[in-house]
């Protein structure tokens, strides 16, 4: 077993974790978010550090070169991040929401408004 | 000429409508393109659907790049039906949807929603229709952000927090399926499903592919929301708008369903799965655990939307159940109540939005007597409740039939005694209802209600006419579900 070959693999998994168990831990919406941010991260290092061949080039054919990196998981994480962004996008704007709404981002006290708090009237709706 | 596009324009024609709805900027002229799209979208499933009816397969190369180097779309008779049923729901929802939305909704955001929903529709027909792993990752996204968003519409600001909670976890079961996808491409280096299936035979049994499996697995059933991975469900489908609940309870999880039986049958294998690892008994229990618990849960419900909510959970169960007996019965059985569930949750959903429309909500209290007023909503959500329960004649009985006809033949006749004790569930909570809207009075502020329109009755009607008349003949559903099972029972060619 080659642990310092493996050390990608290592990173990847301590900050799968990390994300997770920040997503598990914390009450905070916002942070919750953060770690959701880490844990897709983590992913992002799974696709990309294997791509790469020591003493590999970058993937354009030329005489001199006979070994190239794996272009594809980078195009294939290129993607991964535009996903990334627009969780994390529309998660910030749902937590504006829910502050505008509950005046709070603590989600143990958001759940406590929801059981003990009078509701806003819902017939009418939000503000846009 | 065109029909050799049909694969893809299934796909394309909602994605490219989603933007053109943005610079309409009119709810009415976004609902019509809407409308245009989705019964285009019908038709080209019928189609497709009748192209693969022999046996074949579709394989459709984007771009012209061949696999498996680009991505390809590929649709044999499995995900041909589930294109249907997607299709089949989204084309009569959005019928429904305009007079739902505009009284749920403020009319700027009108055409916003139909933006969303035409986006959702690309990425539940995009999941459906792909052969591509990765290419199913970003359609999921898709999908998922859009519902997201929808439910984030909903008019109760606790809508906000179901939407949020379903982000996390629905990111999470995203992201873990995509881990899974990144261990197989490591080990295969491709990500078309078909190829992969080729390299994966016979080495199923290495370590980095069954952990892909596991990810896959935990994965795809929080997005199936598999008990007790179905936390996000419940809260979503409560608070979400009508429209969007009864769009998302018959096809969203039904899609992730159809995921995961790819994955299984088609990727891994029949035998990968269920004779080298336990995974028939992992999902019995869990299938099992849904049925009784979720059941349980839904009787105690003040909301009626929250109650079919748990409902949905149970049914779920009933499908994973069938998939979890590993016979040709089984899975026939898994993938119609896949289909007849769709159906039935689809048109409860809608008559409760009918509710929604004249009360604002829908509790237990504050429907007292209602059928008084509005009799045709109150009647056609008894009948939706005895498919739930599987009284013959209604969908519901077919898809119990078999799924007894399946533990039969696998020998576990007490599988057989749970499946008809849970139906038992069932007439508890359906008996709330009858109870409550039949065998009280009205008060006055219930007698001065009026029956729904006529465009939101009509299409939930439709569906409750569909729930009948597949359960008296049930051919054409069960040979599409018997076909496909023998299809997927094939693998991949």
């Amino acid at each position: 077993m080659n642990l310092a070959g493996h050390f990608s693999y290592w990173i990847t998994i301590l900050l799968a974790i990390t994300g997770l168990y920040i997503v598990i831990a914390r009450g905070n919406l916002i942070k919750k978010l953060v770690g959701l941010g880490i844990f897709q991260t983590s992913v992002y290092l799974l696709y990309i550090a294997p791509g790469k061949l020591i003493g590999g080039t970058a993937p354009i054919i030329d005489g001199q070169f006979t070994l190239y990196s794996n272009p594809l998981p980078h195009v294939l994480i290129l993607t991964a991040i535009v996903v990334g962004v627009a969780t994390l996008a529309l998660g910030l704007a749902l937590v504006v929401r829910i502050r505008e709404a509950y005046g709070s981002i603590e989600e143990d006290e958001i759940l406590e408004l929801d059981k003990t708090g009078v509701f806003p009237d819902t017939t009418t709706s939000k503000p846009a | 000429m065109i029909a050799q596009h049909f694969p893809v324009l299934q796909v394309v024609l909602p994605l490219i409508a989603a933007p053109l709805m943005i610079l309409l900027r009119r709810g009415t002229l976004a609902w019509l393109l809407a409308v245009i799209v989705s019964w285009t979208g019908l038709f080209i499933s019928l189609s497709l659907l009748a192209q693969v009816a022999d046996g074949s397969v579709i394989s459709y190369a984007i771009g012209s790049w061949p696999p498996p180097w680009g991505i390809e779309y590929r649709i044999d008779r499995v995900n041909a039906l589930l294109l249907m049923l997607v299709s089949l729901i989204a084309a009569v929802v959005v019928i429904y949807s305009r007079a739902s939305v505009a009284a749920e909704l403020p009319a700027h955001q009108h055409y916003l929603f139909y933006t969303l929903f035409s986006l959702c529709l690309a990425g539940l027909l995009g999941i459906s229709a792909t052969g591509d792993a990765f290419n199913l990752f970003v359609f999921l996204e898709i999908s998922s952000l859009s519902s997201y968003v929808l439910i984030a519409l909903g008019r109760d600001r606790r809508a906000l927090m179901a939407s949020y909670q379903y982000l996390v976890m629905g990111t999470i079961g995203a992201t873990f399926y995509i881990i899974g996808v990144g261990l197989l491409y490591l080990m295969t280096g491709t990500l078309n499903m078909a190829d992969m299936a080729h390299r994966l035979s016979g080495v199923t049994e290495v370590r980095p592919v069954l952990a892909a499996l596991a990810f896959i697995t935990v994965g795809i059933c929080l997005k199936l929301a598999l008990f007790p991975l179905h936390l996000w469900l419940p809260n979503a489908y409560a608070y979400a708008p009508s429209a969007v609940t009864a769009f998302l309870a018959a096809t969203a999880t039904k899609v992730s369903v159809y995921v995961l039986l790819r994955f299984y049958y088609s990727i891994y294998g029949e035998s990968a799965v269920f004779s080298a690892l336990p995974m028939g008994k992992i999902l019995l229990l869990l299938s099992l655990a849904a049925m009784f618990i979720a059941s349980a849960i839904a009787i105690f419900q003040a909301d009626l939307k929250r109650l079919f909510a748990y409902s949905s959970v149970a049914q779920i169960g009933y499908i994973t159940l069938g998939i979890s007996f590993d016979s040709a019965t089984g899975l026939t059985a898994g993938i119609v109540h896949l289909f007849n569930h769709a159906l039935t949750k689809g048109a409860l959903f809608m008559l409760l939005g009918c509710f929604v429309l004249r009360l604002g909500r829908v509790r237990f209290s504050d429907i007292g007597g209602i059928a008084r007023v509005m009799p045709f909503t109150s009647f056609g959500i008894v009948l939706g409740g005895l498919s739930l329960i599987g009284v013959p004649g209604t969908v519901g009985f077919i898809s119990k039939w078999y799924l007894v006809l399946a533990a039969l033949e696998s020998g576990q006749w007490w599988i057989a005694l749970a499946i008809v004790l849970s139906s038992l569930l069932a007439v508890v909570y359906v008996w709330r209802f009858v109870e409550a809207a039949y065998f009280q009075e009205p008060d006055a502020g219930i007698a001065q209600l009026k029956e729904a329109p006529l465009e939101m009755l009509v299409p939930a009607w439709l569906m409750i006419a569909a729930c009948f008349y597949f359960g008296l003949d049930a051919s054409l559903t069960i040979d599409g579900a018997a076909q496909a099972a023998a299809t997927l029972l094939q693998g991949l060619q």
